[in-house]
Formats: C-alpha cells, structure tokens, sequence
C-alpha cells in the first residue's frame, strides 16, 4: 500500500513536472528573449579566451543519444565513456589538447614555462574566471584538484598517471593566479598530463575531501545547484532512463571573434539508448543531431538517406585504434591449463606467429569488416596518429607461400589432409576467442579463420560476453588467443606505457611479469623508460620509432587494421570539426550553432 | 485425406533436399568468397544485353561498384546455368564423398540464387546445409524427449503410488526451471572449445533433457484412464502379465498422442535451436545452422539494407508449416482411430 502511494505521488510529480516544462517550453518559444541562463555581464579584468572559429548563432538544443546511462557526474572518479562525454562539457582543464592539430594550448592556464631540467612547470591562470554557479576560480582550487586527485582514499583513475619517477607529483601556489608544478624525474610532454583533468571547485568540495567521502559525491542523484564546473555547459536536469539535460553556462570563459559569450547553443540533451544501432535509428529519425562514431555498416546505410534527410557525415580518415590478434604466452605454471600450456610451443614461437601474421588477408579484414573504411595495420601506431607512426616499418604483402616455407623452416610439417602438425606431431588446433558484443572482431576472427586453414591450422572462433573474455585474458589465461582493440587516447606514445612495459597491466599476451621475459622486451621497457624522460621532441620520436619496430619484428600483437572514425550530425549545424581523437564529436561543443532559422526553444 | 498426403509428400520432399544439401546446395557453404560480399541473388537471364534470346538461362559476373555497395552486372560474357556440375567436394553419409551438383555455372561468374552473405558464402547453401543441422537437431531432440516421455509416462501412469508421485513430481521441477539461465551457465562451464560434432550432440540432449516432461505428463494421463477401462481389467482378471497388459491394451491408446506430440515438437524444438545459436549456444562459425543465420539479423544495417539474409526465416516457416500441418493431420487420424 505504502508502496502504491508512493508510487502515486511520483506519477503525480513527473506529470506536475512535464506539464510546468511543457509550459515552459511553451512560453520560452513565444518569447524568444527569455531564454535560459542569459550571459553574465563582462567584469574587469576578466581573461577571456578568444575563439577564432566562424560568428555563430546563439540559441537552439542539440540532442546526443548517448550509447549508455552516464554512472556518474564526478570528474575525478569517472571510467566510463558515457560520463565522461557528459563531464567532458561541464568541465575544463588547465592545458588543452587541440583536437584537430593534436599540440597542447592554453586553456585555464593561459600560459606556462618549463624549467631546464624538465622537471618544474609554472602555470599562469586566467584571471576573473569564474565557476559556473559564479564563484571565483583562483589557485586554491588548481591545488585542491591535484590534492584530490592523489587522495588514495579517492581512488581517482588518474593518480597512476601523476605520479612521475615514483612521487606524487606537487603542486603548489604562489600566489592567487600562479601555481608551480614539480616533478621527481623529468618527464617528456608533462603538459599533456593537464588534458582533460576537470578543475575543481573547492568551495562545493571541501568538506567531502575532509571527510573522505568525495568519490561519493556528485552521483547522478546530485542536485543542479551542488555541481559546478568550468566547462561550456551546467547541469539541469537528469531524469533516470530518460535523458540529462546541460543549460549553458553563462560564466564561460571563452568568447568569439564578435566579443559574444560562448557557448551558442542552449540546451544540451543526452538521451540513452541501449546500443550503435539504436543510436543510428535515432539520428535517422531526426531525434538526435550528432552521431559520434558509428560502423562502416552504419555510415554507409545512413549515406544513402544523407541528402534527403539533409545529414552531414564525415568519414575523418584512421583513428588511433589499433585492432590486433594475440596468443596466450602467459606464465601458465601454478595454473592447471595443460591443454593451453601444450599450444604454447607454438605460441612462443616467433615464427609462427609471424607466419601467422603473414598468412592474414589484412585487405579483406579493410573490405569485408570495414567496408574500405579503414587501413590495414603492421604496428600499434596508426596513420591516424601523423606525429608518432614510423612509417618506415615493413608492409609485408599476404603470402600464403612465404608462410608455408616459415614454418616448414621452424620445424613444421604437413599430414596427408593438409593438416599442419609441429616436431612432436601435434595437430595446430587453436581457438580465437572474440567479444560476442564486437560483431567487427568476430568478423574478424571468422576471416583469420579462413586465412589460417590455408596454412593448415584449424583455427575456432568462440565469441564470448566481454567480461567473460576479459576475465580469461587477464585473470585466469584460459584462452588461446584473442582479438581485442587498444588506442583512442593521446596521441603521445606516454599513453601506451602500460601496454609495452613488460609489467604493464596491458602487456596481454605476457601479464605479471617480474622481470622482462624475453630479451626484446627488455629493450622496449629501456626505450620506453628513456623516451619518457627525454625532453627533445626528435629523440623521442627515434626512440619510439625503435620501439614500433621491434614490435614489429617480433609480432606479441598481430596487428590487423584501424577502422577510419565516422561521424554524422544534423545538415544545419555550423561549425561542426569532428576529430580522430575521443571526443570525436563534441569536443568544440561551444562554438557549436545552427545556421538557418533554428530559434531557441523550438522544438 | 487428399490435402494431407500432399502435405505429407511434401514434407519428405523438403526432407530429401536438406538431407541431400551438398548436392542440392551448388557451393560449399564455408567457402568464402572476398570480393562479393553481400552480393544481392543473382539474376537469371533468358534475354541478353543485346536483346538476343537464349533457351538456356544464364547470369552475368558481378563487379563491385565504386562506392564499395552494390554491384553491377559485367554484361561481356554470359554464363549459362549447367546441371550435374562438378565443383566442391561434399559428404552425404560419412565415407561417401562426391563432387557433383545439382547446378552450377563457371567460375567466375556465381550463381548465388540467395544472395551472399557478408563474407561472399553463398546464402541458398548456407540454408540447405543450416537447415541439415537445425532440423536434424529438432527430429532427434524429439525423438529422445519422446522416447523418455513415453517410458517414463508411461511407468508413473501404470504403476502409480510412490513412483508416480515421484515421477511427476521431477517432471514439475523440469518444466519450472529457467532452462535459457541455467543453459548460459552450462556453456559457461564448458571448455572454451567444444567441437561442431560435440555442440550438436549437447544441442540433441539439452533439448531432449527439457522436453521430455510435457509428453509425459500426457502420457500418463491416458494410461492412467486406460488401464482403468473394462477390458483391461478383465484381462488383468484372466491373469495377463502387466507387460502383456500394457503393450497389447494400454500403449495403442497413446499412439495418437505420440504422433501428435512428435509433429508439435519438431518445429519447436527447430525453433528452440534457433534460440540457442542466436544465443550462441549452437554450433560454431564457419558451420552454418538456421539459428546463427538469422543472428546476423541482429544488426540493423543487415536488417535494413539486405533483404534477402531472411532466406533461413523463410525455410524455418516453410518446415514449421509443414510439421503443424502433419500434426492436423496426426489429429484426424487419432480421432478416426478413437472412433
């Protein structure tokens, strides 16, 4: 009974509730001028940054289907991607990655200096800036952020990555718009580290930092007026399962060429679908206007109907994500996989793998996976990375031939039905397992499949739930290989630190390692480790390019292709640059408009 | 009557083509073929780009075009369908292999009546070799949940008391069980790797395994009446063995039951196979059965942009039409005997 009442009351406020926005909705449409959140005035001395993209338009709400419900509204404690494109626009870092040119620029700190050795960097703030509830920013909350973030109470993902040389970075004040910034051991591109890392303010967040409750604050449950960021956008509504809801922040910091406060457009509008396909109905429909990041299969579907239905795709070209196959070389002893631990003579095998390697058809996995909207790939840097891929690493052409004759030298032979058997006579008998919800990988898979039975391997493909699969390849090695996907961060090689290093927690193919298993990986960690601290931007890149090449060389990953990155949004809206980094999309979401007739509060 | 044999002989007709898949069917159905990937059925001809008329049905070779969707037909050579072609090796039963095909035309023009699919195999082939499996799976599957219904049904029904009770009782438990749940945990303890062979033969018995309750709930319910009847009892008077009893006055009352029961369940239990390989429960790639075919309806741009990737659903209809329609029939033939 309780229960039911309950429930009455609810029913009776969302309806309250959706009859006062229509009316508000109403009224905003007959009035144009009383649109939301009006800019704040200029104040004196107030730093502002110029954008130098075209003169938009203001007014009007753009609808993102998100993939999946954000978990939560806290920057500091945020891992999934849904959240993170929401906080991505209520939020602002101190240096800013240029999604298009992929170089640093100044974003709250309006500009920094490094020291000789590397190792201290000083931050110049923007002056008058101010908090979207329209308190202040100064120092104290560029300290209070970093003293959050390393809070180990906090848990914050993002602590690993600021600690350098072993200590915690330090961050201190000098006075109220300068802040210095000293690292344990140099640490190439430090300024880097700034992207993305949501200033917080203190005021709101204080006392949850004292109490060591602030992973726990700024849940999806939080009120409009307990968050407050420095980002285009601020939180209006979120209704559960339905949609949240950003207004823009009058206090923005940025403005364009014509002195007009950013960001143009009102009213931003997440709704949730379950999947890529439901993302695409929508956007076919018209109920969304920004698509970020679709499939091959998709994009082309939607280039049919992009005239008549007046989209605007773009087909950006590679992204950073490198797609690979790998076998298990896991330390299986302890583990009681004899099965597994058997197939390892041939995992182990270098030349198998690169046979292996050189018998997949990477140009039908291009055609077939990505309907051409793609590259094949023989490293871990794509084409889409221009700054850092060594582009003089071997492409070696498909050959079936060449890979009979490799393992025939490494001790191979066949059996009357073509069977390939190794020295103790052994049938090659391996299974790929796959993510069951990736149908590109399993496409994939089903293709090497294909490929490998002209080599004599019988190769099966088991696709799996993405935990399963995940919990194999990581926890217990009950798997004999695996195609998986890495890439879609930085640019900088410092991002693929915990993939290479032969303890990081990406290193799959070899996890938990105490020491470098083979020679070669010694060398990677070595280079690694020296690129990390070497400052000259030159060096790095020949140290890095060493290091793609010795992957390269001894294939740990059978690197097979980068889909290209394909977006959409609405015919109308202007100023619209997507780019191959995450977030495709929305990442100059304030200089975002609608040409044409498109009034506030319509629709 | 006349309807019904039809039906009947057309049941067996469908039965010939998917048993004999490799000879029916014009290509191997794991065979891929990269460059015409979702390729629409082709075309038969009878009339050629220059307007000239041919007895013999041809096609033309597909090329892609340049946007990478669709195709073209490259009018400069004509192929014309042969029969009782040689192409890809098959097996009918273990140990007799052929290479003959009912049709085909020279490579490399292809005649995929059916379209391909999205790694170029050919979708008509696909069918008749998913249907092999999907519809063998189904007779088996009622063949062991029959065959336990009726036993066990049966011995609850006649001897009643502590064994009924228990019988039934276990019968309940099966049907209450969320068998999709506990399957997906089946799989989960599985090795990693089960082979094609060894996944149908689980798909058969998890089946079997879950049928068998229904039938035998029906099954009792009829002996239970039966062995009640006058004439039972007199023979048991006379001093009939219960097994003489049984097999001579009991079990005929069930055969119109059976024979009903069989017709409903072999569709279903198609159906239940289609389920679990569109779960991924069934049999692996490159093996094709009716259920994973229709999988790859699960993405929208296959749903949206390739008609004819519904081929498996249309055989599905087609086979599960015709068992409903063997089931009237098994009713009209029950009712006649019970009259």
């Amino acid at each position: 009974m309780r229960k039911m009442l309950i429930r009455k009351t609810l029913i009776q406020k969302t309806l309250i509730r959706t009859v006062v926005s229509t009316l508000a909705a109403v009224c905003a449409g007959i009035l144009p001028l009383a649109a939301a959140s009006p800019s704040a005035p200029f104040t004196r001395g107030e730093e502002l940054l110029v954008e130098r993209a075209a003169i938009g338009r203001p007014g009007g709400r753009l609808v993102v289907a998100l993939r999946a419900e954000p978990r939560t509204l806290n920057p500091i404690v945020v891992t999934d991607a849904p959240s993170r494109e929401v906080i991505g626009r209520m939020a602002a870092d101190l240096i800013h990655i240029n999604r298009l040119s992929q170089g640093t620029e100044p974003a709250l700190a309006s500009a920094w200096t490094r020291s000789k050795d590397g190792r201290e960097y000083t931050l110049t703030l923007r002056k008058g800036v101010r908090f979207s509830d329209g308190h202040p920013f100064d120092a104290d909350d560029v300290v209070f952020t970093f003293k959050a973030l390393l809070d180990p109470r906090v848990g914050s993902p993002n602590r690993d990555l600021l600690i350098v040389g072993g200590k915690p970075i330090d961050v201190k004040k000098i006075d109220a718009y300068h802040v210095r910034v000293a690292l344990a051991a140099p640490y190439a591109a430090a300024e880097r580290l700034f992207d993305s890392l949501a200033i917080l303010p203190r005021h709101l967040l204080e006392p949850a930092l004292a109490d060591g409750t602030l992973q726990d604050a700024w849940t999806m449950q939080a009120a409009a007026g307990s968050i407050a960021g420095l980002g285009p956008y601020r939180l209006k509504e979120y209704v559960a399962g339905q949609r949240l809801v950003l207004e823009r922040n009058p206090y923005y910091w940025k403005v364009d060429a014509s002195a007009h406060r950013l960001p143009y457009i009102d009213e931003l509008v997440f709704q949730f679908t379950g999947s890529e396909d439901a993302q695409v109905i929508r956007f076919q429909s018209g109920e969304s206007d920004v698509l970020s990041r679709v499939g091959a299969d998709n994009f082309n579907l939607l280039s049919k109907t992009q005239t008549s239905r007046g989209h605007q795709l773009a087909d950006l070209g590679p992204s950073l994500e490198y797609n690979f196959l790998f076998f298990n070389q896991n330390d299986l002893s302890g583990k009681n996989l004899p099965q597994i631990a058997a197939h390892q003579r041939w995992f182990n095998d270098v030349s198998f793998r690169r046979a292996v390697s050189l018998a997949i058809d990477r140009d039908a996995i291009v055609r077939l996976v990505f309907r051409g909207r793609g590259v094949p790939l023989w490293g871990n840097v794509t084409p889409g990375n221009r700054a850092w891929q060594n582009t003089s690493l071997p492409r070696p052409a498909r050959s079936v031939a060449d890979a009979r004759a490799m393992l025939k030298a490494a001790g191979y032979s066949w059996q009357p039905d073509g069977a390939l058997v190794d020295r103790q006579g052994q049938r090659v008998d391996f299974t790929i397992a796959t993510s069951a919800t990736s149908a590109a990988r399993t496409e994939m898979a089903t293709l090497i499949q294909a490929d490998l039975k002209e080599l004599g391997m019988n190769v099966r493909v088991v696709p799996l739930e993405f935990r399963a699969l995940l919990d194999r390849v990581v926890e217990t090695f009950d798997y004999d290989a695996s195609i998986l996907g890495f890439g879609g961060g930085d640019a900088d090689p410092n991002g693929e630190m915990n993939v290479w290093l032969s303890r990081g927690t990406n290193h799959y193919w070899r996890l938990n390692q105490t020491a470098p298993a083979t020679p070669w990986e010694a060398e990677i960690d070595r280079l690694m480790k020296q690129q990390l601290v070497t400052l000259d931007p030159r060096e790095r890149k020949h140290l890095y390019d060493r290091v793609q090449a010795i992957i390269a060389e001894n294939v740990p990953f059978v690197f097979l292709a980068a889909p290209h990155i394909l977006v959409g949004a609405r015919g109308d809206l202007a100023n619209f640059q997507p780019s191959v980094l995450d977030p495709y999309t929305l990442w100059n979401v304030d200089q975002l408009y609608f040409k044409g007739a498109r009034a506030s509060g319509r629709r | 009557m006349r309807r019904t044999t039809w039906i009947v002989r057309g049941l067996i007709g469908l039965h010939l083509v998917i048993l004999l898949a490799g000879f029916a069917a014009p290509y191997d159905p794991a065979v891929q073929s990269r460059t015409v990937p979702f390729a629409p059925p082709a075309r038969l001809h009878i009339v050629d780009a220059q307007g000239q008329f041919h007895l013999r049905p041809f096609v033309y070779a597909l090329t892609p075009d340049a946007d990478g969707e669709g195709y073209s037909e490259d009018t400069s050579s004509r192929f014309p369908v042969r029969f009782f072609t040689h192409g890809a090796r098959y097996s009918v039963v273990p140990g007799f292999e052929s290479d003959l095909h009912l049709f085909g035309v020279d490579a490399p023009a292809r005649v995929s009546i059916a379209g391909t699919d999205g790694y170029g195999r050919d979708v008509f082939s696909r069918v008749l070799f998913g249907a092999r499996v999907s519809v063998m799976a189904g007779l088996l599957a009622t063949l062991c949940a029959l065959v336990v219904g009726t036993a066990l049904g049966t011995l609850a029904g006649f001897s009643g008391g502590l064994v009924d009770r228990l019988i039934m009782r276990t019968a309940d438990v099966f049907m209450a069980v969320p068998w999709l749940y506990l399957l997906f945990a089946v799989r989960a303890a599985l090795p990693l790797h089960i082979d094609t062979r060894a996944a149908f033969l689980l798909l058969v018995t998890v089946l079997g395994v879950i049928g068998w309750a229904r039938p035998s709930r029906m099954i009792r319910g009829i002996v239970l009446s039966a062995k009640e009847r006058a004439y039972v009892l007199a023979a048991q008077g006379f001093g009939a063995p219960p097994l003489y009893v049984l097999r001579r006055h009991v079990l005929p009352h069930t055969y119109g039951v059976v024979l009903t029961q069989a017709g409903l369940l072999v569709p279903q239990f198609i159906l239940a196979e289609v389920t679990l390989s569109f779960l991924g429960l069934g049999v692996g790639e490159p093996e094709a059965s009716l259920g994973s075919m229709l999988g790859t309806l699960q993405q929208y741009h296959v749903l949206a942009s390739y008609w004819w990737m519904f081929a498996p659903a249309v055989a599905l209809i087609g086979v599960a039409a015709g068992y409903h329609a063997l089931t009237s029939f098994g009713h009209e033939r029950a009712r006649l005997v019970a009259s």
